[in-house]
């Protein structure tokens, strides 16, 4: 039943990745020799301290940014510029407050050029999935951070991507809406079967929401270490997140990469 | 799960029945409020009756004020049009007219300018040290080059924009740069281009700013229009307070002055109902 990543063809592909930024006092390496393959549908975790180049890496996948060295491949291709294929959650929501509910949820869609009614349904119906049916022509002001934010993920899904990428996506939330929500939009991606990677600092979340978790280095960002993550205690099928963190693995799979994470800082 | 009514209501915690406290503090409140409208009254008042009184008990010479209540009448006779002279009406509206035209153009060719140099980075960073010296400039140096170089109608024209275009650029430009970027890396994930970018999340990202120029630009223009006219007008308030000085009837000079006042106060009552429209919506 349960595929290795490795066997099948990979949906996203980093080969031998490097970059650096370039500025008149110098230049930064933000990444050294990163290669990483995810599998389709699978979800992954990036996780490492600020300023290792976890966002850099989902902006190289986004094709906004384009690599010094290497490739960065979907489906087995390169990586020329922003994709379809791609969905890209910021870490806030960046709602236009002059736009409703349901136009901002649109404005992927609207943007790419598809066809605006059948975009308009599809977000309208996610919409209400997510328990924002009734706001649809309400403005963003008049919604709550795990709100906006649910009509972000509505916004991205909009342009039916294959591949979400989740930049800390639930920073700016209080801590409940945050576990709860998190929760929430990983059954979503899962039930979607999506391919989803997504970057954080918070141990815990990368634990319980990803498959695999990638401990990437002090700057210049490095795969340091791959860690699967699986709940036997809880049965065959995979536990919400969370579930989860209430596991007898969390708790040593936490360990496990809270000790990795802390000789980054001793070292 | 989710508190999704009381937040969205944005009403949440409102209370039925107002409680005494409460109904004490709206009354405190409004009462407030009146004192500091009957203060702004009774200023205008203060002024008023000085400027009738002063001169009337030849402690200021009256000469050089004339007073309140000669407006009126002086407004009156102004308002027959003769062979040489038009009513003031017409000068009014000269001058309104020349203004709107000034501040729209201001407007249009703002914003087409800020669109450019935020299209060209590399041209806003040519001219920007140029932008910033003229804008530094007393435009009103140019009213008799203007008036030489365009004659009596457009050199007002001219003398409006010149004073209204270059700050129009400049703070609508910096509107267009102050975009959070975050907001155009979300476009950019979709693919945006650059024309659906400043289409799309400038623009109407940029509205307040938009306004906030528009209230700078009003202003300005009239002062632009006014200038103008002192120089080259046979027609407009301008010309009225040039001719009222020349042949030393204050009265009329006063007239036109406090007809400009009026006419200033309208355009900000005007663009604040447009700056409260567009906001409602946001």
């Amino acid at each position: 039943m349960e595929s290795s990543p490795a066997c099948t063809p990979p949906k996203v592909e980093l080969r031998d990745v490097n970059l650096r930024y370039f500025g008149l006092t110098g230049e930064t390496e933000a990444l050294r020799d990163v290669s990483l393959a995810v599998a389709p549908s699978e979800f992954v975790a990036i996780i490492g301290q600020s300023g290792c180049g976890k966002s850099t890496l989902l902006s190289l996948i986004s094709g906004i940014l384009q690599p010094t060295g290497g490739t960065v491949l979907i489906d087995g291709s390169a990586v020329k510029g922003p994709s379809r294929k791609v969905g890209y959650m910021l870490q806030q929501d960046y709602l236009f407050e002059w736009r409703t509910i349901l136009d901002n949820a649109v404005l992927g869609a609207e943007i790419q050029g598809a066809d605006m009614r059948r975009a308009r349904e599809r977000a309208s119906e996610y919409l209400t999935r997510y328990g924002l049916g009734q706001f649809l022509h309400h403005l963003p002001r008049q919604l709550s951070g795990g709100m906006r934010q649910r009509v972000a993920l509505a916004r991205t899904l909009t342009t039916e991507p294959d591949v979400v990428l989740l930049d800390e996506p639930f920073s700016a939330l209080d801590s409940q809406t945050r576990l709860a929500l998190a929760d929430e939009v990983g059954e979503i991606l899962r039930r979607e079967g999506k391919t989803a990677i997504l970057v954080t600092h918070d141990i815990g979340e990368a634990i319980s929401m990803a498959e695999r978790v990638v401990v990437l280095s002090r700057r210049p960002g490095q795969v340091k270490s791959n860690h699967v993550i699986r709940f036997a205690s809880a049965g065959a099928a995979r536990p919400t997140p969370l579930a989860a963190r209430s596991t007898p693995e969390f708790n040593v799979y936490f360990n496990t990469l809270w000790r990795e994470l802390e000789v980054h800082v001793e070292g | 799960m989710w508190k999704v009514d009381a937040i969205a209501d944005g009403r949440a915690g409102m209370t039925e029945k107002p409680s005494p406290q409460y109904l004490d503090w709206l009354r405190r409140e409004r009462r407030g409020r009146l004192a500091v409208r009957a203060s702004q009254l009774a200023l205008l008042a203060v002024f008023l009756v000085l400027w009738e009184v002063l001169p009337k008990a030849q402690i200021i010479n009256p000469l050089f004020t004339s007073y309140p209540s000669a407006l009126w009448p002086t407004f009156l006779d102004l308002l027959k049009e003769t062979p040489q002279q038009a009513g003031i009406l017409t000068h009014t509206w000269a001058t309104v007219g020349a203004t709107v035209i000034g501040f729209t153009a201001a407007m249009v060719l703002g914003t087409l300018a800020a669109a450019v140099l935020w299209w060209w980075n590399d041209l806003y960073k040519v001219l920007d040290p140029y932008l910033v010296v003229a804008n530094a400039m007393p435009k009103t140096a140019f009213v008799p080059i203007f008036y030489i170089w365009l004659g009596a109608t457009l050199s007002i024209y001219a003398m409006s924009l010149a004073i209204s275009l270059l700050i129009t650029i400049l703070v609508i430009y910096n509107g267009f740069t102050g975009i959070d970027p975050n907001r155009i890396k979300l476009a950019r994930t979709f693919g945006a281009t650059k024309r659906q970018i400043l289409a799309k999340v400038v623009l109407p990202g940029s509205v307040p700013t938009l306004i906030a120029a528009l209230k700078v630009n009003a202003g300005l223009s009239l002062v632009g229009v006014v200038v103008g006219e002192f120089q080259s007008a046979n027609l407009g308030l301008g010309y009225l307070i040039q001719y009222g000085s020349q042949i030393f009837k204050l009265n009329i000079v006063m007239t036109a002055i406090t007809i400009l006042a009026i006419v200033s106060s309208l355009m900000y009552l005007a663009i604040s109902a447009i700056e409260a429209a567009v906001m409602r919506r946001r």
